[in-house]
């Protein structure tokens, strides 16, 4: 019963170690705002943060406000510290109510996942003047 | 024309089949991530190795202990293949205990459908157990199991807002029937019928990953936001040969977890009936992702991938 319980410690060990591990599907470990949450005041930029690094030109993060209306620059763009980051601009909403984010991304072994979540503002913004 | 008929349906799947695809694996539907369950056969083809898979259980007969390991390899982005052996350890009342492994078993499978705004998936399977390559000390049949089978994937995550804490709901489930090659065998005088056998199965999950990426933060960290709360039914039915309507099964409630290259489960198994089991069973299993472990080689289809 030995011989087998060391082939598959081996095997275990083979596929868990340093030299196999690449990249693997990104997943959304957080988001700024943070997923189904309420702010006061509406971000002028959103960010995720993801399990594994992205490919920016590949991958895409789109807002809308409740009405349908795209709400983001179309800017989505990697942060320079952390390549497993994505933020978009804002285009500075004056409306209270619900937000939906649209992600998409590819990591950099290709692998695709995507997901959507949703965020909502309490306040109006102040009127710019 | 039939000729002409015949080799139009086969090109059209085999360009079904051969499509250039993106890279998915795993078992995604959009933004949903079904786990690979233990108890029941999963929905989706995948490249992933189950090492091992154990169970243990308390019969009418004795202890029954399984050691499984299994493979599946995409063959194309939607058809893959899968093999399976088992190592089966019995331990009867009043009989000398012994070990040995089952009969081979290979399968095949084609994810025929998957919707993204759905979350869904569909398809359709074979599985064949082949007689004599196993131990008949440990029963294993003489003779071959046909099993066509219907496999299906929910996630919830099209709930309206009202009801947005079920989204990470999901379901899974298996409908099939084992078709034996052999009505009956004949041993020491005894005449052994082998019906065909309804198996049924379903899992459903609640995904804590689902709930913080797409529905709300709570504040879960790792690892407790790679959980995935489940619960199995495993069930099979007899359909003739004087065995009709005896049916076994377990309801197996569990937890996975599942991180970047593996996942880990663990569920017990409880019997429905005297005929399954007399104590609560157990069964776990270390499952490789090998679609993230191996992206460039084993981990993808060998046809039709881009």
């Amino acid at each position: 019963m030995q011989k087998p319980v060391i082939v598959f410690v081996v095997i275990v060990l083979s596929l868990m170690s340093p030299t196999a591990r690449v990249q693997a599907h990104a997943f959304l470990v957080r988001a700024e705002p943070r997923v189904g949450s309420k702010v006061n005041k509406p971000p002028t930029e959103l960010c995720v943060w993801f399990s594994e690094t992205v490919q920016p030109g590949a991958s895409s993060i789109k807002v809308f406000d409740a009405s349908g209306k795209q709400v983001d620059k179309k800017d989505t763009h990697s942060d320079r510290t952390n390549r497993a980051v994505l933020c978009v601009s804002l285009i500075p909403a004056h409306t209270p109510g619900t937000y939906n984010v649209i992600w998409r991304v590819t990591s950099l072994d290709t692998h695709v996942t995507n997901g959507r979540f949703t965020f909502q503002t309490l306040q109006r913004t102040a009127d710019p003047r | 024309m039939k000729f002409s008929r015949s080799a139009g349906v086969l090109l059209l799947l085999l360009v079904s089949f051969a499509l250039p695809r993106p890279a998915v694996g795993h078992g995604f539907a959009g933004a949903r991530f079904f786990p690979a369950t233990l108890s029941t056969d999963d929905p989706f083809v995948n490249d992933e190795l189950s090492l091992p898979t154990v169970s243990t259980i308390q019969t009418a007969e004795g202890r029954e202990t399984t050691i499984a390991v299994e493979i599946a390899k995409r063959i194309t982005p939607n058809f893959g293949i899968e093999l399976t052996e088992e190592f089966i350890h019995l331990n009867p009342k009043h009989e000398q205990e012994t070990s040995g492994f089952g009969n081979f078993e290979l399968s095949a499978k084609y994810q025929f459908f998957t919707s993204v705004e759905q979350e869904a998936i569909l398809s359709l399977g074979a599985e064949v157990e082949i007689g004599g390559t196993g131990q008949q000390r440990v029963d294993a049949d003489s003779f071959s199991t046909w099993t066509p089978a219907f496999f299906f994937g929910k996630g919830f995550g099209d709930l309206p807002d009202t009801l947005s804490l079920l989204r990470p709901v999901a379901l899974t489930g298996v409908l099939g029937v084992s078709i034996p090659s052999s009505v009956s065998t004949r041993s020491d005088d005894e005449i052994e019928r082998h019906p065909d056998v309804l198996q049924y199965g379903f899992a459903l999950e609640y995904s804590l990953i689902y709930l913080q990426e797409q529905v709300k933060d709570v504040g879960l960290r790792a690892p407790l936001d790679r959980l995935i709360p489940l619960v199995e039914f495993s069930f099979e039915t007899p359909l003739n040969r004087g065995q009709s309507g005896e049916t076994t099964g377990t309801i197996n409630p569990g937890i996975i977890w599942s991180s970047k290259y593996v996942q880990v489960g663990v569920e017990a198994m409880i019997p429905i009936n005297k005929h399954t089991g007399e104590s609560v069973g157990v069964i776990g299993q270390v499952h490789f992702y090998l679609d993230d472990l191996f992206p460039r080689s084993l981990g993808r289809p060998l046809f039709g991938y881009r």
